[in-house]
């Protein structure tokens, strides 16, 4: 076996141009740093800030309570409305003329009233419905359940929440599926695949890059929906506790509101950090470039086939 | 011996629109069907009945003796179910002209996917099975390479290792290099060949006329939903005896 081993034609020089100069930028950038340190010089010596008010209850029990309970109602009913949105997406695009209708007049009604309607409905079902039977209709009855004897407004306050959001995500969700390509539903069609595995194994997988961004925002926007759970009465959710209990006692809105901001801004900033991993996941495929242990995979073969010649 | 593939006056219609105005043919096991004809007569159309992507509106059509579509219970035909319709077409190989390969999956996971899922193939069997057709079709090196990574004639050499993994017995090829720069028609074509050669039926809908004289034991011209010459393709392509064959031929030579 013979080496080509030329030695490399005389490459030029590498290019030493003086760079473009972008003045308008740095003024830009003074123009808004004076007006930054105004306003934050203004920010820390205002007394009706009160920040000494909002160290105090920053890490407060009841305030930290708060979070927990909001975040467990952001992720119970965003899981639901999740789960239910797939299952009203797909029976939007099946070809079953009785569940499409069906998936229909659902978002009719949970997008064509306010949230906080439903809510407030969610809040009377106890009094509407005191109690849930099970049995032959008109007949014997095997269980009965007392919804007015049961304390149970998180509950309502979760299901208001994710019966409203799975009508958002079901479009988020249809949106995604129609934007997979009908050739590779044929092609899983021509491989044997039925109609549901196709769906599961090959168009939700591509669709996913598509759901995730605007997913990402309706969990931002649930994690803020949450303080709307008043009007079940859920009175325990972080910006009831901070703003109506706290405030109310101290007579310090301010502050306390201040208080519910920082919250709500740090928890978004994690959820914008789990989405930034997500969508990394399902983009795999969707660009030419080479990952990085393809990368590594050429190397070696680079290397292996240098060093063949002498041996 | 019962043919592979046998058309018996097939009809499709998309609403008013009749695509398919009774095709009748036969394709034997171990032949080459080659289907010709110019854009809109109806061979894709055609190809799509024959592992019911589309539904036979009139007529019959068989694939190894088994009527596609749907149940013949003596006096009137049932529409067959999903599922059963999935089990016909495992046994039918298609490979399309936008390959149409599973972008989140790399060729080798393209590969074993339906072996794994479909028939339940134990995943370690697959992948050595996987490995092999991927070598056959030249690509061993690209099996972790995702379909955007492959160029168009790879990518259509991975969906015919695809196609082969569930072992068919009978491939159909719509247009398989009409997609392809021409430079890499050749090897998607070699592929073709050599598939052909180890006796694996086949029905190709092409535009390459020189694949069809070599390969095809069988030409079809088509036009306007029927079949309007069917014969031996040199014959065919050197002496065609309809007005209709001689001008599309005219057209392509």
């Amino acid at each position: 076996m013979t080496v080509v081993d030329s030695p490399p034609p005389a490459s030029p020089a590498a290019i030493d141009a003086v760079p473009l100069r972008h003045p308008w930028r740095w003024v830009a950038a003074v123009v808004i740093i004076v007006l930054l340190g105004l306003f934050l010089y203004g920010v820390a010596t205002n007394p009706s800030y009160r920040w000494s008010v909002f160290f105090e209850y920053l890490f407060n029990d009841r305030i930290l309570m708060g979070v927990s309970n909001t975040l467990q109602l952001t992720v119970y009913s965003m899981v639901l409305a999740i789960v239910l949105g797939v299952i009203l997406a797909v029976m939007r695009l099946s070809a079953n003329p009785v569940f499409r209708s069906v998936s229909w007049v659902y978002l009719w009604i949970f997008r064509g009233t306010p949230i906080y309607v439903q809510l407030t409905f969610w809040g009377l079902i106890p009094t509407i419905y005191s109690k849930i039977q099970l049995g032959v209709p008109f007949g014997p009855s095997f269980f009965q359940l007392d919804l007015q004897a049961l304390s149970i407004p998180f509950l309502l306050a979760t299901l208001g929440l994710a019966l409203n959001e799975a009508a958002y995500m079901a479009e988020i969700i249809r949106a995604g599926i129609s934007s997979v390509p009908e050739g590779q539903l044929e092609a899983s069609t021509a491989l044997g695949m039925s109609w549901g595995m196709a769906m599961r194994r090959t168009v939700l997988p591509q669709a996913m890059r598509v759901i995730i961004p605007p997913t990402g925002n309706e969990v931002i926007s649930m994690l803020k929906t949450t303080s709307l759970v008043t009007a079940v009465p859920y009175t325990l959710d972080l910006y009831s506790i901070a703003t109506r209990e706290i405030a109310a006692r101290e007579f310090e809105p301010v502050p306390l509101l201040l208080v519910a901001a920082a919250w709500y801004l740090a928890v978004t900033s994690l959820l914008m950090v789990g989405q930034f991993y997500l969508e990394r996941y399902y983009s795999r495929g969707a660009s030419r470039k080479l990952t990085t242990k393809q990368l590594e995979a050429l190397a070696k073969a680079q290397t292996t086939q240098l060093g063949e010649p002498h041996v | 011996m019962t043919p592979m593939v046998k058309a018996e006056q097939v009809c499709k219609s998309f609403g008013a629109l009749q695509v398919l105005k009774g095709i009748t043919l036969e394709v034997d096991k171990g032949q080459v069907l080659v289907m010709v004809g110019p854009s809109g007569s109806g061979k894709s159309t055609f190809l799509r009945c024959i592992n019911h992507l589309e539904q036979v509106n009139a007529g019959r059509l068989y694939v190894d003796g088994d009527l596609i579509g749907y149940r013949d219970r003596g006096t009137k035909l049932h529409e067959m179910s999903p599922r059963d319709a999935a089990k016909q077409r495992r046994d039918i190989g298609m490979v399309f002209q936008h390959f149409n390969l599973f972008p989140h999956r790399t060729a080798l996971e393209n590969i074993i996917e339906a072996p794994i899922h479909v028939k339940r193939v134990n995943k370690d069997d697959a992948i050595a099975r996987g490995k092999d057709l991927l070598n056959q079709v030249g690509l061993l090196e690209k099996a972790d390479a995702y379909p955007a990574q492959l160029s168009g004639g790879q990518a259509q050499r991975v969906a015919i290792a695809r196609a082969l993994a569930m072992n068919p017995k009978l491939m159909l090829f719509d247009e398989p290099t009409s997609a392809l720069d021409p430079e890499l028609v050749g090897e998607v074509l070699e592929v073709m060949k050599k598939l052909a050669s180890e006796g694996m039926t086949m029905v190709v809908v092409t535009h390459e006329m020189g694949f069809a004289r070599e390969v095809a034991n069988q030409l079809v011209f088509m036009d306007g939903g029927v079949v309007v010459e069917n014969g031996p393709p040199r014959e065919v392509l050197a002496n065609p005896k309809e007005e209709r064959t001689k001008a599309f031929l005219s057209k392509v030579l």
